[in-house]
This record gives C-alpha cells, structure tokens and sequence, in this order.
C-alpha cells in the first residue's frame, strides 16, 4: 500500500510538470487578450485576470471539476448526438448521451483515473494562468518603450514587433514574478485532494490515521504527524532545490540584457 | 420568512448570535448570501488581526534578515525559509497537533487549540515571513543617498532608522504587501478546512458555502457567493492600502507619485 | 484529421452500445468496516462483498472508484459514477435529489462514545463528521456540536479530549470500544436515518429496479444476513 504514496509524490511532481507550462501558456493568452486593442477582447483579459485573482484559488476547487466535466459533456452531447431530445438537466440530474460521457463508460480506470488528473490539471491551469497572465502583462509593459519605437522605425509591423522585440525581451522582467509563482503552484499542491487525485495528502492522512487490528495486518495508532512531517521535509526541499534553479535561470536570462542583472554580470567578466 | 427577518437571525451566526439552529430544508438565496456574509466575519478577523500583528514581526525579521551579525541574521533567515517554503495547509495541520499536545501538558494553553488563537498565530507567523521577505527586498534598494543624507544631518541608531529608513522602506514596500495582504485573506479560508475543528457550527464562510453545498447537493451557488464576496472584499483591501499609499508617497510632487498599479505581482 | 475524428466518433458509438453493462459503484474508503482501503490498496469491506455480490446477481459488470463523502452525491448526479454504496443512510433530505434502492441493512441505531461514563452527552461536546445525520442531531440537540472532516478525526478528538463523546453509527464505532484504548459506549442508543441503501440517479430508474432485485434475493436466501453478520454493520433483517 505504501507504493501508492511513493506513487502520489511522481503525481504531484508530474503535476507541477504538466501546468507550469499550460498555465504558463493560458498566461500568455490572457496577457495578449488584455493588450489586445479590441475592447470586448481586453475587457475579457482583464476579467479573466481580475476575477480569478481576487478569489480564493480553494473556492475554485470546490466547484471547478464538475463544472468543467459537466461543460465538456455538454459540449460533446450537443455534438454527438444532435438527435437527442431530452433535456441534458433533469431535475439534479445533469445526463447526456452515453457517447458523450467522458470518459467512454467502458473505458478501463486508469482511463478514468488520467481524465481526472486532465482536469485537475486544467483547474490549476486556469486558476495559475490568471496570476502568470498579470505577471507577463507587467513583464510586457517593463520592456523599455525605445526598443518598440526603434523596431517600428525598421518598419517592422505591429505583429513582427510584439514576437521579435517585445516577446524574447519580456521574459527577463517576468522572471521574478514568475518564480514567485512557481514557489505559490508548488504550496498549492496539497489542495490538489479537492481536485479527487489521490495526492499525498490523501495518501498521508489515509496511511497515518489510526488503524484497526481488525482490518489490516500494521496497525498502529495515529501517525499522521510523522506523515505530515514527511510532507513538509519534501515541501522545503523542493522549495530549496527551486530556488537555487532560478537563481541559475535569472543569471543566464539577464545576460546581455540592459537591466542591473545584465550590468553586474557584464562587470564580473570584464573585470 | 422573509429576507430582512433571515438577516436579523443569521447575520452574526458566526460568532454565535442569533438562531441557533442553522436552516435546514428549503434553502433561499437570502439564507445563503447572509451565511456566508456571516462567515466572512471569520475570515476578516483573521486577516486583520495577523496583519496588524504580523506586520511588526515582519519589521524585525527584515532588519534581522539584513543584518551583518550572523546571530540575527542566520534566525530571521530560517524563519522565513520554513514559513515561506512549506504549504499553509500543512502549517495548519502541524500547529494544531503541537497546540494539542501542548495543552495535554499544560492546561494554561488550552485557548490554543481554538481556531480563534491557535490559528491566528499560524497565520501571524506566516504573513509576518512573507511580509518580511518583501521588507527585507525593499530595504536592500534604500537609495543609497537617503541613508547618506541622514548621516549628513548627524543621525544615527534608532532615530535614523525611525524616519529615514523605516518610512523608506514602507513606501518601496507597499505595492507587494498590498499584495500579500490580499492573499492573507484568501489563506484564512484555510483555518477551518484543514485542522481546526468547527464548534457550534459557527464556522468561516468557506464552511457555511459548504454547509449549503453539502445539503443542497448544488455547488454552484454557494461557492460563487463567496467568490463575490471575496472579490468585494480584494476590492476594499486594494482601497484601504492606496489611502495608505497615498499617505506614504505625499512628500513627493505630484507627478513624480508613483500611481499605485492596480496590477499588483504576486507576492507569495 | 477527418478519419481520425470519424473513427473516434464510431468508436464513441459502438463504446455506447456495449456500455451498458459496465456500472460504476462510488464509495469512500474511508469507513471500516463498511468500506475501506485494505492493506493491498484495493477497496474492500462489507460494501464491496455485498456490490459484487449484487452486481453479479443483476447481471452488470461492476467497477469501483473511490470519491471524497463531501461530494459524492454532487458526482453521482453529474454522471462520474452510476451508484452509491457507502454506507448512506437514507435520509428526506438527501432522497429530494437522488433515489435510493430499498436498503440493504436495517435502520440501525448510532451510539456515543467516550473515554469514561458519565459525561454529559446533552450539554457536553459532542464529535460528529461534517455533513452527516449524526452533525444535524447533535446540532437539534443542544449539546455543543463539534464538526471534523473525516471519522477518524472524531474519533481522535475525543481520545485528546478536545470533545467528550462521538455520535456516529454504531458499528463504526464498536472497534474502538474493543483495541483496549479506554473507550466505551455511554448513554442510550438514538435511532437515525432509515437504514442504508445505494444511491442513484433519479432518472436512472432501471439500474434502480434491477438493484432493488438484486437486493431483495440476498434477503430472501439469507446470504446478505451472512454478510451483515461477518462484518458485524448492523443488526440483521
């Protein structure tokens, strides 16, 4: 039983793995909604930003899955079976035609077990994607305004100078506030229980409570609190080991940048 | 039953006044907007107070964090790594088990294991290392020119630290303890879902949403509700600490004031 | 891409055809002896001798998913699983919005326990778990409720003395009355609920019947007594 908590850390890990880079990427679509020079589009961004950051990421949790279960159902039900009749809400009940359903019905568990962790992955996304959003739009609006001028002076069009310039250059000023979310996505996993992943969370608590001689062959009483320690050995850790990446990453990113970063490490090799 | 009657019955049901019996079968919006509302006492209390209290650790640890004595600086320096680098959620969890053997050995500690103080100080630690995390980066980028100035006009010690750095450091700081103190709030939800116990049902607004979620089997009203409410009150903390900003930056003329951007990084 | 999306679409449909026979059993794991995780990692307990049990008698195949107590029901409607089997009792409030197949154990009663006799369960501090019948009686009752997440930290609230007494379902509590840790049942048995069926779906009439079936041949043949009394739930019919 303890391989499935051995497990739950690579899920965990697998986690921050796969929404760092869509959270990242939902960011960077909200970032370009909000700078978008079409109003209903910024007003959107903006929205999207303002909303999801002035909320509780747990109340997100609470409602979000079935929410976003229930939406591609629907979406896939309006699809699939056109002929349909029925009402998808029925009373309580929210039904949709059986080659709607997510996953299939004979789909075997682990089949089940992805698709949950698809949207809890999404979740995390669309909640993070908001705080990187807010994070890249600043990063946009630090890249110094000459560098834009200058590459409209080249007769570089609108669209050439926000992926050439103002692109490649951005990254640098979000850093910071980037890392800073990392360190937040990393604190945020142990909610991922809310999500229906059986994290480490869950595998602590269910390990480390009291259990009976009657139904297992180790029983033992409550140790939650060393499983809880273990926990928190493997937060900091991860914690450390992060911090020491980006230090490494924000070196390498400042290099030939004008900024104070690229300054220092300008003089460390010239002197 | 009408709305202004549930408000009358339910409005400070979180802390224990007004009917007892919480609504059981027919659930109005009204009954679930005044609940939460009523959670939401919980969850300003807690922010308030850890921010009012924090803030003060927060000062310390940043002074103690950038200070050459190894004595001070290496203490300040773990408090915040553990604080900062652990999940909240898991803070919670620790605190409660440690509070309830402490109380175990000695009764005096009994008011510990109530959310009330027990989690407040879970709160007070961590907002107080967070907080002295962006004291501590905005110290670091005093002009070096104010700190000459009041060496040039004789000061030292305290008295320089009173009104030069301190205030210094306060204004660099302000934006991203704005910030922090938007996300205090959002952790108090934390206080009564992961340890401590709710006693007489009087709970935070995450648990009345849940109370209503459970017994409604509907979570798409309750948890919006306290979504809007959240956002009401981002809204209000943002306003409260640009009249303070305002303050901070009224020697500077005017068009040099740095507006503060409502785009606030996250902090955390 | 074309062919690729047609032939998702008819494996879609043929997937539909065969469905059918597959249902999905949600529990919690987390309430022995009803259900629980055992030490291989698997779901076991009464409910899943008795599901598997029902399952084959009505002809499904059956396959079990663990969800959490607090949304098991708010999953259920939303189609992540077809029925639950976890130890619900079936309740009014909870019959508004889903069904319940006749039940499967008698009403039986809950009990308090404690560390010691003689506390005062009508004015004391009582543990119960969030959201169940036990939480919305000690609530009516006047005793100062004390609501924790999950069972088992009702349980260990009171061996820390942060409550004086649990009310939960008799036979979840009666193992701690016997691992020789000092509790023991106080005060008067209160009968809750009326006996513990499986959910589903209102619109889900026909998995329903074919349950209610299934259900009633293990009453008549005497074997769903022979379980309730290997797993010592309840008391039987």
């Amino acid at each position: 039983m303890h391989w499935l908590f051995y497990l739950s850390f690579f899920k965990v890990l697998l986690l921050l793995a796969i929404t760092a880079p869509v959270a990242l990427g939902f960011g960077f679509l909200g970032a370009m909604a909000a700078r978008s020079h079409f109003p209903p589009l910024a007003m959107l961004g903006k929205g999207y930003i303002a909303i999801v950051r002035g909320v509780p990421d747990i109340a997100f949790f609470m409602f979000f899955v079935i929410a976003l279960d229930q939406a591609f159902e629907w979406t896939r039900h309006k699809i699939l079976c056109p002929e349909w009749t029925d009402p998808v809400r029925q009373g309580n009940d929210f039904i949709v035609c059986q080659a709607a359903k997510l996953p299939l019905g004979t789909a075997p568990e682990w089949v089940h077990e992805t698709y949950g962790f698809f949207l809890a992955v999404i979740t995390f996304s669309i909640v993070f994607g908001a705080f990187a959003a807010n994070v890249l739009f600043g990063g946009m609006r630090a890249v110094p305004h000459a560098q834009l001028e200058t590459a409209e002076a080249y007769g570089m069009t609108r669209r050439q100078t926000f992926w050439r310039i103002l692109v490649p250059q951005m990254w640098v000023y979000a850093l910071p506030g980037l890392s800073n979310l990392w360190m937040v996505l990393i604190k945020a996993t142990p909610l991922l229980f809310l999500l229906g992943i059986e994290d480490i969370v869950y595998w602590a608590r269910e390990l480390g409570s009291f259990k009976n001689p009657k139904f297992t062959q180790y029983p033992h009483g409550d140790w939650r609190m060393w499983y809880f320690l273990a926990l928190l050995v493997f937060y900091l850790g991860m914690t450390r080991v992060s911090e020491i990446g980006l230090e490494r990453l924000m070196r390498r990113l400042s290099h030939g940048q004008a900024t104070a970063g690229g300054e220092l490490l300008r003089k460390e090799t010239t002197a | 039953m009408s709305c202004v009657q549930t408000i009358q019955d339910y409005a400070l049901r979180s802390v224990g006044i007004g009917e007892r019996l919480l609504p059981r079968n027919d659930f109005t919006l009204c009954e679930q907007f005044t609940l939460i509302g009523s959670g939401m006492i919980w969850n300003i209390y807690f922010g308030t107070m850890a921010l009012a209290t924090g803030f003060f650790l927060a000062t310390a640890l940043a002074v103690g964090k950038a200070s050459s004595k190894k004595w001070l600086r290496k203490p300040s320096e773990w408090f915040i790594f553990l604080f900062r680098g652990s999940p909240l959620f898991i803070q919670f969890f620790f605190a409660y088990f440690f509070f309830l053997s402490l109380k175990q050995s000695f009764p005096f500690f009994d008011a510990l294991t109530s959310a009330w103080l027990g989690a407040l100080i879970v709160l007070f630690c961590n907002t107080a290392a967070y907080s002295g995390e962006i004291f501590y980066g905005a110290l670091r980028s005093i002009p070096k020119g104010d700190i000459e100035a009041a060496d040039a006009y004789g000061m030292t010690g305290w008295s320089r630290f009173r009104r030069i750095i301190w205030p210094t450091m306060l204004r660099l700081a302000w934006p991203a303890y704005t910030n922090e103190a938007i996300f205090l709030f959002h952790a108090t939800t934390l206080v009564f879902f992961s340890a401590f116990p709710v006693w007489q049902q009087r709970g935070d607004a995450l648990y009345y949403a849940g109370y209503f979620a459970d017994k409604t089997f509907n979570p798409f009203i309750p948890y919006p509700i306290l979504a809007f409410y959240f956002i009401l009150l981002t809204l209000v903390v943002i306003w409260g600490f640009g009249l303070v900003n305002k303050h901070l930056n009224r020697h500077l003329p005017v068009a040099k004031r740095s507006k503060m951007k409502l785009r606030l990084n996250l902090a955390r | 891409m074309k062919k690729l999306i047609l032939t998702t679409a008819a494996l879609a449909l043929s997937a539909g055809m065969a469905m059918a026979d597959t249902v999905r059993l949600g529990t919690e794991g987390a309430y022995a002896p009803w259900n629980f995780v055992n030490d291989a990692g698997e779901i076991d307990g009464f409910e899943r001798e008795l599901g598997d049990e029902l399952c084959k008698r009505a002809g499904l195949e059956c396959e079990w998913v663990k969800n959490d107590w607090d949304s098991i029901i708010p999953n259920l409607v939303s189609g992540n699983y077809d029925a639950i089997i976890a130890g619900m009792s079936i309740t009014d409030e909870r019959d508004e919005v889903i069904d319940f197949t006749q039940n499967y154990t008698p009403p039986d009663p809950s009990a308090y326990i404690a560390m010691s006799d003689g506390v005062d369960l009508a004015g004391g501090v009582i543990a119960a778990q969030t959201g169940t019948i036990q939480a919305g009686y000690v609530a009516d009752s006047g005793a100062t409720l004390v609501e924790f997440a999950s069972p088992e930290e009702t349980i260990a609230a009171v061996r820390n003395g942060e409550a004086d007494a649990v009310l939960a379902d008799r036979s979840f509590l009666a193992p701690f009355t016997e691992d020789g840790s000092g509790l023991l049942f106080v005060g008067d048995d209160v009968p809750l609920g009326g006996g513990v069926g499986m959910g589903i779906r209102e619109s889900d009439g026909e998995l329903k019947e074919k349950f209610n079936a299934a259900i009633q041949s293990m009453k008549d043949d005497g074997s769903l007594n022979a379980l309730i009394t290997k797993w010592e739930v309840s008391s039987t019919f």
